[in-house]
């Protein structure tokens, strides 16, 4: 009887995961940057919320506005100022400074928020669900979510394939040299693609926050998810790694009906057999 | 004779060429006189002066075999942990089995040799970072499949048997010992690795892959050897971290935070230099000791001291030492000063 539901449930916390792991892919796809700091920068999000609501009193939706653009502002510094300068100290460099970024992330953290597991309290609005049938009842959050996830991508979409700075983004992502010989600043465009890195992951890392709880050390497993989602979507297609992220919640929320001690390991294991026989991934997308 | 036979014999008289300098054979010398009164200090000092070493043993060892990896094969691995944590429950498993313990620690670097060959087949199909990424996934998927077998205590680890019957100093020297024998055996295997034909090949593929394939490299073997040995080297460390600790936590054992030390030893040390790690692990080992009370504080110090060497000394410290290198690896040629 539960099936179709964690079915359901699965496909709305993919549409999550997907959300979380564009940012992931799109710092790769443009500046052949994997930010092994992805997930702890999600993790800052939350607490910076939480931080925000108890000591401004502010209610949650307002923060929530308040903290996607601050971290917009801090990707674009971010890149100008760290990541700009390991890019040209070779690949090993962005991997150590993402690296390096995550540890002293995750441990102010833990020295200022200490290791309790948290959680962002949204009231009555994240546990409510309104029944679809008998056997499926979906959350309002988990809706809410999956919503703000697919308006979220089908944006980024619009702003790649329509406009002029989404146009450059592209190019510079295809072949950075001839993009800068044609007027883009790379700079400026990396710039950008972080800036909407950083806007996704904070929004991802909120929602995270609402629906389960947190803690600083947990940065780096939800790294893994995204970078699964990706993988198993297909390197450099965004819609490609919405259907990753579906297909890995659709797993681990199957899975963990049949044992929850499963969830984790059989998401790995259906990343792992993607690997194993379609590298390029299910929706394969520009050749990374 | 040919004139080209002619003229090549002549060049060669007019050249000198040497695999070591004067002061590489004296450092040598030096190094292994150091080694020699490393192996007598249980006989010298106090045991907490030798259990504190053991570890900066275990981390001269780890952090040779991620540069082996990184450095010299071009493989950014951010999942070495897995093998740390085969080698560790190896070895329990292996003493529970009634294997002495310290006769462990060799099978259990050949287990994880047998465990990186499948491995590395999965692995081997992600390149560059998302290499880095994929490798501590498979680490994170061991480690799940290790906490599900109840044998192996699950989620609470494990204690290592088969050591009560020998006295605690005793234990204390031998552990001493085999971690001393890993940390010169994992340099030793480094150099000698590196300074024959494959030593030659990897650098070719890290540094140009399809030029190095079109050479006539086979780079798929080249790489797979680099793996299984830095899999072996990382097993026997986890062994000897178990010996030391005498317990296994699943948990510990299997956490990224063994990858972050590798790198920031090798990267603070210099990448691609066989002596970079050895810098690299005194210096870690210095401020670890120095920055104990300060918690957390220390890995943030950690992290931004890797991100500024990262940025500023891509080639690490050694990188900064003029002169020859201690392990030479390559030849040096001379013009010789004899008649022409």
């Amino acid at each position: 009887m539960g099936w179709v539901n964690a079915v359901v449930q699965g496909l709305l916390l993919g549409g999550l995961y997907a959300l979380f792991a564009t940012g992931l892919s799109l710092m790769f796809g443009v500046m052949r940057i994997v930010n092994l700091a992805h997930g702890d920068l999600a993790v800052v999000a939350s607490f910076l919320a939480l931080a925000l609501v108890s000591g401004t009193g502010l209610p949650l939706w307002v923060v929530i506005v308040v903290t996607v653009p601050l971290f917009a502002a801090l990707g674009y510094l971010t890149q100008r100022v760290l990541l700009q300068r390991s890019l040209s100290s070779g690949p090993l460099a962005t991997l150590l400074v993402t690296f390096g970024l995550s540890i002293v992330l995750q441990n102010v953290l833990l020295e200022v928020f200490s290791a309790d597991t948290r959680t962002l309290d949204a009231g009555a609005f994240a546990t409510g669900s309104f029944e679809v049938s008998g056997a499926v009842s979906v959350g309002y959050l988990s809706l809410t979510t999956f919503l703000l996830a697919c308006a979220a991508l089908a944006g980024i979409q619009l702003f790649l394939s329509r406009t002029g700075l989404g146009r450059m983004l592209r190019a510079s992502s295809d072949d950075p040299e001839t993009a800068n010989l044609m007027g883009a600043d790379s700079r400026h465009v990396y710039g950008i693609a972080t800036v909407i890195a950083f806007a996704t992951v904070a929004l991802a890392g909120l929602m995270f926050a609402i629906r389960s709880s947190f803690d600083p050390a947990i940065g780096p497993s939800r790294l893994i998810f995204a970078f699964e989602a990706v993988v198993i979507g297909g390197l450099g297609s965004l819609w490609g790694t919405l259907l990753g992220g579906m297909v890995l919640g659709v797993t681990q929320s199957v899975s963990a009906q049949v044992d929850p001690a499963l969830t984790l390991l059989a998401g790995h294991l259906i990343f792992l057999a993607v690997l194993a026989f379609r590298p390029q991934g299910l929706l394969a997308g520009r050749t990374a | 004779m040919t004139i080209s036979h002619l003229l090549s014999a002549r060049a060669a008289r007019n050249v000198h060429v040497v695999r070591a300098t004067r002061s590489a054979k004296l450092s040598a010398v030096v190094l292994a006189a150091a080694a020699a009164v490393l192996a007598a200090l249980p006989f010298l000092v106090f045991s907490t002066v030798t259990d504190t070493l053991i570890n900066l043993f275990v981390l001269i060892a780890l952090a040779s075999m991620w540069n082996l990896l990184a450095g010299f094969g071009g493989l950014v691995s951010v999942g070495q942990q897995a093998y740390i944590g085969i080698g560790a429950y190896s070895l329990v498993a292996l003493a529970d089995l009634g294997v002495q313990p310290y006769l462990a620690v060799p099978l259990a670097a050949l287990t994880c040799a047998v465990f990186a060959l499948p491995t590395s087949w999965l692995a081997f199909r992600l390149r560059g970072d998302y290499f880095a990424v994929g490798t501590w996934v498979i680490a994170e998927v061991y480690r799940l499949l290790v906490v599900r077998v109840d044998s192996l205590g699950g989620a609470s680890g494990k204690s290592l048997s088969g050591l009560s019957g020998i006295d605690a100093t005793l234990r204390g020297a031998l552990t001493y010992w085999i971690a001393l024998a890993l940390a010169l055996a994992t340099i030793a295997g480094c150099y000698l690795l590196l300074r024959g034909r494959l030593g030659l090949s990897l650098m070719a593929v890290r540094d140009e892959e399809t030029a190095a394939a079109s050479a006539g490299i086979d780079v798929r073997r080249a790489k797979l050897l680099v793996y299984l040995v830095s899999a072996a080297g990382c097993g026997a460390a986890g062994g000897v971290i178990t010996l030391s600790s005498l317990s296994v936590n699943p948990d510990s054992i299997f956490s990224v935070q063994w990858s972050a030390y590798m790198i920031f030893i090798v990267v603070i040390g210099g990448i691609g230099f066989i002596e970079g790690p050895l810098i690299g692990a005194l210096i870690f080992f210095a401020l670890q000791q120095l920055l104990a009370d300060f918690g957390s504080w220390y890995l943030v110090l950690l992290g931004v001291v890797g991100i500024v060497a990262a940025l500023r000394l891509p080639r690490g410290l050694w990188g900064l030492v003029p002169g020859p290198s201690l392990f030479p690896i390559g030849y040096l040629v001379r013009r010789s000063d004899g008649p022409a």
